[in-house]
């Protein structure tokens, strides 16, 4: 990884290094060349990494007063809540650290999707991001059930009723689910057990991220492969370090203003009424960062049908490395997939929008317009543009633009900080 | 391939694969098969309900096996609905008669089978079940008509064990 052989200064250093490479590794992390045009939208990966170690931590303190119990979950948050030691803080940082997370990795994915780090060599990263994307959807969902409140019960029902979508088992699944005829006591105790275990498996997934991001290095806004290291990189430490942490604390205010000022105001107050079997709220709706693919499973009117199309709507991003032919990354040199980009960030807002609201008439004809783009622009607009658009000269270098470079790049570069 | 014999080693590896994977099976089954329906949950299989309070027109909702059940006593004119309804109109055509066999009493599970929501009474397009979830109109025999739902709300298992009370199950 390193391209030179790293010795420590010390002695017990040299001695304890030889045994076990610790020090190689550190050194590795911080004299990491990193392209020097890297910008902000590079930053999330780190507000990501804080997101995730926010939600482990707070969520083992919550755990600690916390009883997984049909009878008792909704009266132990509640006495979280009122009684414990800043148990409010706790819970609605984490509450809150839920959706922060969603906004950073939407912003992450989206930033790959506009300069292309979907791309060879890099496609192994982005499908370890998609999978713990899906992980991460996994344990929002797992923990929103914990309250018992009752959008938990009805979002655990609701949700774990889509494996009766398939065929002949699909019923057999549900009940091995609920381990019961219906959302209980059993589906609470392992829905937290597997909503406790599943942080640690992304903690593992980011460490394959991060070191498969180490082998090639790291994408760039002009999305050129560069020289490492050379006059286009700078060391990780202290260039990137310092930017990331000014963009964490920017984040950091963000997710403050949520925690003391409208700790609810991304949740339902249905959850604060206790789980009742024989009432459905009148008005289910998922939490706001899965709404885009609710959206999607409510357009499509047969039932295994929304199912499918909701779950092609998250693994096509799995195929995106292949959907792309554009050999070409960045969408700063090329002005149509730039144009398509803005389109698909559009739709997917607009699925997100017709997600909240009720399935009938103007909402649900908008959601399967939006709905058959959205595929349209993975499967039929990607791969054809890829042989169709003319793509503008990319520069040699990162450093070329900025010693004179020449007058094609600099119209990119405007065009690029228009769309900042 | 074809000429290469088998001999006494392959069929170690043969033998060693297959009670291998008969052992990880074994070890495996009990980890999957805990999960299941546990036997206090079993053992809560039936319920009996007194009926004798339930007007014509109304519908009561209890509970068995953690699932609401619905209990209707449906008038003169909501049967002659049910009944006159024809086979080819329906998604998952259905008689009345099979359904509500006491044309009196129309007990079913009250679970859309779309995605498990319990559906409003006297609610939607055909005077019968709505599900505020995702649209399904359901008809007084709950019988799906419109929207997402595969098939029709289940009918338990039930028996009359005398004129005023169900046993459910």
């Amino acid at each position: 990884m390193s391209d030179h052989e790293y010795t420590p200064k010390s002695k017990f250093g040299k001695w304890f290094n030889d045994r076990l490479p610790l020090l190689t590794l550190a050194n590795h992390l911080t004299d990491y060349p990193t392209p020097k045009n890297l910008n902000y939208w590079w930053t999330f990966g780190g507000i990501l990494t804080f997101c995730l170690i926010t939600q482990i931590v707070t969520g083992l303190v919550l755990a600690m007063h916390y009883i997984a119990h049909a009878d008792m979950a909704f009266d132990s948050v509640e006495h979280i809540m009122r009684d414990v030691n800043y148990g409010w803080l706790i819970r609605y940082i984490h509450a809150n650290g839920a959706s922060m997370f969603f906004l950073a990795v939407y912003i992450h994915i989206f930033r790959s999707l506009f300069y292309g780090s979907y791309k060879a060599p890099r496609e192994i990263i982005w499908i370890i991001g998609i999978i713990i994307y899906l992980l991460m959807m996994a344990a929002a969902f797992l923990g929103y059930v914990l309250p018992w409140g009752q959008m938990s019960f009805w979002g655990a029902t609701v949700i774990t009723n889509l494996f009766s979508a398939i065929p002949l088992v699909g019923e057999g699944i549900v009940t091995w689910l609920w381990g019961g005829y219906s959302v209980d006591n059993p589906t609470l105790t392992r829905f937290f057990t597997l909503h406790y275990l599943i942080p640690f498996l992304i903690l593992g997934l980011v460490v394959l991220h991060i070191w498969a991001l180490h082998v090639p290095g790291n994408n760039n806004p002009v999305g050129i492969d560069i020289k490492k290291p050379s006059k286009d990189t700078v060391p990780f430490h202290p260039y990137i370090v310092i930017k990331d942490g000014f963009a964490l604390l920017m984040f950091m205010i963000v997710f403050a203003f949520f925690v003391f000022y409208t700790p609810n105001i991304l949740g339902h107050a249905d959850n604060y009424i206790e789980a009742n079997p024989l009432v459905t709220p009148a008005h289910i709706v998922p939490e706001w960062y899965l709404l885009p693919f609710y959206a999607i499973l409510r357009s499509v009117p047969d039932k295994l049908l929304g199912v499918v199309a909701m779950l092609s709507a998250i693994l096509i991003l799995a195929a995106l490395p292949w959907l792309d032919t554009s050999k070409i990354r960045s969408a700063v040199f090329r002005p149509l997939y730039r144009q398509f980009y803005w389109i698909l960030v559009a739709d997917v807002l607009i699925l997100g929008y017709v997600g909240a609201m009720p399935a009938e008439g103007l909402y649900l004809l908008v959601a399967r317009v939006a709905t058959a783009y959205y595929f349209l622009h993975f499967l039929v607009i990607l791969p054809v543009l890829g042989w169709k658009e003319k793509t503008l000269p990319i520069p040699l270098s990162i450093t070329e633009p900025i010693l004179g470079g020449s007058p094609n790049l600099a119209t990119a570069k405007n065009k690029e900080s228009l769309n900042k | 391939m074809s000429e290469k014999k088998t001999n006494r080693r392959d069929f170690l590896f043969t033998a060693t694969y297959a009670v291998g994977a008969v052992g990880v099976g074994a070890t495996i089954w009990p980890m999957i098969d805990q999960m299941n329906p546990d036997a206090s949950v079993k053992a809560l299989a039936s319920t009996e309900v007194d009926v004798s309070a339930v007007n014509p027109g109304k519908t009561i909702t209890v509970l068995w096996r953690g699932k609401p059940v619905f209990i209707r006593r449906r008038t003169q004119d909501e049967i002659a609905e049910a009944r006159s309804v024809k086979l080819e109109d329906l998604k998952h055509p259905e008689k009345d008669e099979d359904r509500a066999v006491n044309p009196e009493w129309l007990v079913m599970l009250g679970v859309c089978t779309h995605l498990g929501c319990v559906p409003l009474d006297q609610k939607g397009e055909y005077n019968g079940w709505f599900c505020p979830c995702h649209g399904s109109h359901y008809d007084i025999s709950g019988r799906i008509r419109k929207g997402p739902a595969p098939t029709n709300m289940e009918i338990p298992k039930y028996e009359f064990v005398n004129a005023n009370t169900i046993k459910i199950g």
